[in-house]
């Protein structure tokens, strides 16, 4: 089966989806970069509850 | 609200400049400007990229707030001057889709300010865009001549949160100086606009001052707020923010500020409508340098407690 030709529609919309894109690559990348700086910040500490004995943990419970 | 839209054909496609339209652009620019100062003016240091990250999802809000306010006041936009090209009245983006755009970001920003942030930021968030959305857009706006000062606390919010971003506190007194200075410099702003482009109003049906109460009312209220403003900025300069820069930059612009109310206070129609309301004109320009030189002074002062010269 052959590909389709593309719709016309896609030709209309093609400026707002690469716009789209773009934000939503740069939106990984922020959020990417945000993960990075809070898990190597002095204050950052693992979650009791997901630890599993690394690190120090925070939190009373213990599973 | 009546849906202006529904049955209008809309024979180009939308651009991603008429969603960015919805965003409102000049008011998130003043957002973003006041948010960084509150943020860069409190005591706490924040991380450059937890900075950048939280005030662009304040931003992000604040536009969908002001997309949400496009949706519904799609009627008043259509008939205003002022407004009729916005995205909806000119036909470049449905009503609906401005609603859906405008509830998505919403939901988007609070939950990555509250994750880049802090809970409390990502709260106080919320708070302003429903704020902003329900009791000022939806409801006061169009049922008193209020709706200025009603308005004007909404988009005094972002220094707080820039504040809270920074330190994760509220119950302090600096970021509510900056939030009552926007909030008392928002209605002589706006009603001295109203005064000059006083037919969008009538037009509109929205009970500005003006309308409600006349115009000789709406120059006393200019007046008379303008004078609490000049005590309120002046006082800010002895706070934790304030110091000589703040002082000097408050006392000039206070004085032009309150000069320019004095001016419009003594005018009646007649003599604005022979020089095409000058007076007005200029007081209204005025009032944008005034907000922009008092948050600059601020964050002078910020910018010199490191090297020991900042405040007192």
């Amino acid at each position: 089966m052959g590909l389709r030709p593309e719709h016309e529609i896609h030709t209309r919309r093609k400026g707002l989806n690469m716009g789209v894109g773009l934000m939503l690559g740069a939106f990984v990348i922020l959020v990417m970069l945000l993960t990075f700086t809070k898990i190597t910040s002095a204050e950052f500490q693992i979650p009791a509850s997901q630890a599993n004995g690394v690190g120090v943990q925070t939190g009373g419970g213990s599973n | 609200m009546t849906d202006v839209t529904d049955t209008q054909s809309f024979e180009a496609e939308p651009q991603l400049g008429d969603y960015y339209a919805l965003l409102k652009p000049r008011v998130m620019q003043l957002v973003v400007f006041t948010a960084v100062v509150g943020m860069l003016a409190a005591p706490v240091g924040v991380n450059p990229v937890v900075g950048f990250a939280s005030i662009l999802f304040l931003a992000i809000g604040a536009g969908a707030s002001g997309a949400l306010n496009m949706w519904w006041d799609a009627d008043i936009d259509a008939v205003m001057k002022r407004t009729v090209n916005r995205p909806i009245p000119a036909g470049k983006v449905t009503a609906q889709s401005a609603m859906y755009f405008g509830v998505a970001l919403s939901g988007l920003s609070v939950m990555m300010l509250a994750l880049s942030a802090n809970l409390l930021a990502g709260a106080m968030l919320a708070f302003t865009i429903f704020f902003y959305v329900v009791p000022y857009t939806m409801w006061l706006k169009r049922s008193t001549p209020q709706n200025i000062v009603i308005g004007g606390a909404a988009g005094a919010f972002p220094p707080v949160i820039g504040w809270i971003i920074a330190t994760g506190q509220i119950a302090v007194l600096e970021p509510w100086l900056m939030f009552a200075l926007i909030f008392m410099w928002t209605p002589p702003h706006f009603w001295a606009l109203a005064l000059f482009m006083r037919n969008d109003y009538d037009d509109a049906k929205v009970p500005m001052l003006t309308v409600t109460h006349g115009r000789r009312a709406t120059r006393n209220h200019i007046l008379g707020y303008t004078v609490v403003l000049f005590v309120l900025a002046v006082g800010t300069a002895f706070s934790a923010i304030g110091g000589w820069v703040y002082l000097a930059t408050a006392l000039v612009l206070n004085v032009l500020f309150l000069k320019g109310a004095y001016d419009i206070w003594q005018r009646d129609e007649d003599m604005s409508e022979a020089d095409n309301f000058a007076v007005e004109r200029k007081f209204f320009r005025l009032s944008l340098w005034y907000l922009f030189a008092h948050f600059v002074a601020i964050l002078i002062e910020a910018a010199l407690k490191p090297v020991g010269l900042g405040g007192w």
